[in-house]
């Protein structure tokens, strides 16, 4: 690693990092910082690299070329020290189900070689941060998908560590639960705990993330605050159009329909994009879009008018959707 | 939000840097999951002994003794009993081995948490190993009662086999979770135990001496760490102390614990550092 390659106020910094298995490249070359404060996030679909960027931030998954340092130090020799101050949230929720509530975060403390009434200390104040108090005695396994989350939160807490990774932190959560946590997040933003997250959810980002970067087939794409990335890739706008196919039509028939569209929709938009529901019409302004459609005798089944997420940048930048 | 942590080896705690040691870590959460079922536990630890001294050696002790009974005169009871005690702390030591560190890996994943905070995978194995054969002195502590209440203890020496069986549950725990870090699935441990650990239990000597196997099983059987074993404590349960022999029983048993340990490091840390 060539020296000072490290700005001095980068939490997390790579540069030209990879991850081999055998000989699947998971993680290809990719440069980022993460800087103190900062809630940085990794968007991408499943498969594109963001769990083995993490872990190997994580220092549990070796570094396969590159050059990567977290708190200025390097993963390989200081693996230990490092995560002494990280906070890390895997994926899977990895509770100890034969300990109870409290047992998991004394324990955990305990790893991390904190005296044992300052663990009962602090995850006292723990629980009571994500509302699991009235739980602190019951067993692990009872917990609702949302508790457990929560629980997990507060043990990559147990340690005050200023650099929390989090795996897709509500992956597979309800409305509420995620909202729950999101909320947990924020305040742990505003406290000054620097966040570093994956998620596939383009609301999660653009709720959490100051900064991401987009993932795809192990590959950055693109990098910026949620607003930037709308802003430099997508329109302001953008207008659904859904169809009836015609009756008696073979059902292969996108492309033929896409075409006559297309001559339809022509300089309507910046952009048009077909997806096999509906068709995105890039646009500053959907409403007057939608009406030079209708006067062109456009009759779509249904129009939707709304402005322009990640989600499109993703589509913009990849050509799929982000969740399949 | 506040200082990092001083490193591990940093920090001094009363018993200097054994307190601090990591592993310690790892055994203190098995003692905390052991509060809460240790009753069970030692109470089945107590009552499994009875029932194999009464059924092996005294019922079916009846019928040896009647014979000449064991080689050299010996109530088979009082042959029997120290390698009884060194086989079911080699059983429970196997077991514990392979599903509940399977567990740890697979389905409760808690290795995969625990590896993120500043323990190594090589911390994990030494404190689980620990705890293996914490359980395993526990036992063989239990066995040994068991065998003094039925009086079947022919030397004072016979105490020894309490550390003799711990090393044997260490011989077979170390390789086997060595084993288990390579393990997608339980499977291979049905395998183990009904071709492995089960044949073991019956043919390394602990009913009968060796040289009744068929000649070409003798061999296989000095082969097998818990043959060493069951050897060393029933030697030292009755009196007899052959210097060379022992040593070689004690080096053998020494180094499959040691092997299993390489072993364990380097599987442990391949399937953690992915």
């Amino acid at each position: 690693m060539p020296a000072n390659a490290t700005p001095p106020d980068s939490l997390i910094y790579a540069r030209g990092l990879t991850k081999r298995f055998g000989s699947f490249t998971a993680v290809d070359g990719v440069d980022f910082d993460v800087a103190p404060g900062e809630a940085f996030g990794f968007l991408g679909p499943n498969g594109a690299g963001k769990t083995s960027t993490m872990r190997m931030i994580g220092t549990v998954s070796p570094v396969s070329a590159g050059a990567l340092t977290v708190f200025g130090l390097d993963p390989a020799r200081d693996g230990a020290r490092i995560r002494s101050r990280l906070g890390v949230v895997p994926q899977a929720d990895t509770l100890d189900n034969e300990l109870s509530v409290l047992e998991n975060l004394l324990i955990y403390g305990r790893y991390f070689d904190l005296s044992w009434g300052e663990a009962r200390r602090r995850a006292v104040e723990l629980l009571e941060f994500v509302q699991l108090t009235e739980r602190s005695k019951d067993q692990v396994e009872p917990l609702s998908g949302g508790m457990k989350r929560r629980l997990v939160i507060a043990r990559a807490l147990i340690n005050e560590p200023s650099l929390l990774l989090l795996d897709e932190p509500t992956t597979g959560l309800d409305p509420q639960a995620r909202h729950l946590v999101w909320d947990r997040l924020y305040r742990l933003k505003q406290r000054g705990v620097t966040l570093c997250l994956t998620t596939h959810y383009m609301d999660e980002a653009e709720q959490l993330c100051d900064r991401l970067v987009v993932m795809d087939k192990a590959r950055i794409v693109a990098e910026g605050s949620p607003r930037q990335l709308i802003e430099r890739y997508v329109t302001r706008e953008v207008l659904e159009l859904r169809f009836r196919r015609d009756e008696g039509e073979p059902d292969d028939g996108e492309t033929d329909d896409g075409a006559r569209l297309d001559g339809q929709l022509e300089g309507l938009a910046e952009r048009i994009e077909h997806l096999p529901d509906r068709i995105l019409v890039y646009t500053a302004d959907g409403e007057a879009t939608a009406a030079a459609a209708f006067e062109r005798g456009l009759r779509p089944t249904s129009v939707l008018v709304r402005r322009s997420s990640l989600e499109d940048v993703f589509l913009r930048l990849t050509g799929r959707s982000l969740v399949e | 939000m506040t200082a990092p942590a001083a490193p591990l080896a940093a920090r001094r705690g009363p018993l200097g840097g054994l307190a601090a040691h990591p592993s310690l870590r790892v055994l203190e959460h098995d003692l905390l999951v052991f509060r809460r079922g240790w009753h069970s536990y030692v109470l089945s630890g107590l009552s499994q002994p009875f029932l194999y001294l009464i059924s092996m050696g005294i019922g079916l002790g009846l019928y040896v003794n009647r014979n000449g009974g064991a080689p050299d005169g010996v109530p088979y009871l009082n042959y029997v009993a120290p390698a009884l005690l060194v086989t079911q702390a080699m059983m429970a030591a196997s077991f514990e081995s392979a599903w509940p560190i399977m567990s740890k890996f697979v389905w409760e994943k808690t290795y995969l948490a625990a590896i993120n905070t500043p323990l190594g995978a090589t911390n994990l194995l030494v404190g689980d190993l620990m705890w293996i054969s914490f359980r395993a002195v526990l036992l063989s502590v239990l066995f040994f009662a068991a065998i003094l209440a039925l009086g079947a203890v022919s030397s004072p020496l016979a105490v020894l086999s309490i550390p003799v069986a711990v090393l044997t549950a260490m011989a077979f725990a170390a390789p086997i979770m060595a084993f288990t870090a390579t393990q997608k699935t339980d499977q291979p441990f049905n395998v183990l135990f009904r071709f492995g650990i089960t044949p073991l239990f019956l043919f390394s000597g602990t009913f009968f001496p060796i040289d009744r196997l068929p000649l070409f099983l003798q061999p296989l059987a000095w082969a097998t760490p818990l043959y060493h074993g069951v050897s060393l404590a029933r030697g030292l349960s009755l009196g007899r102390v052959e210097p060379l022999a022992d040593l070689i029983h004690l080096a053998v048993l020494v180094a499959f614990a040691v092997a299993g340990l390489v072993a364990g490091r380097i599987t442990f840390r391949r399937r953690l550092a992915l």
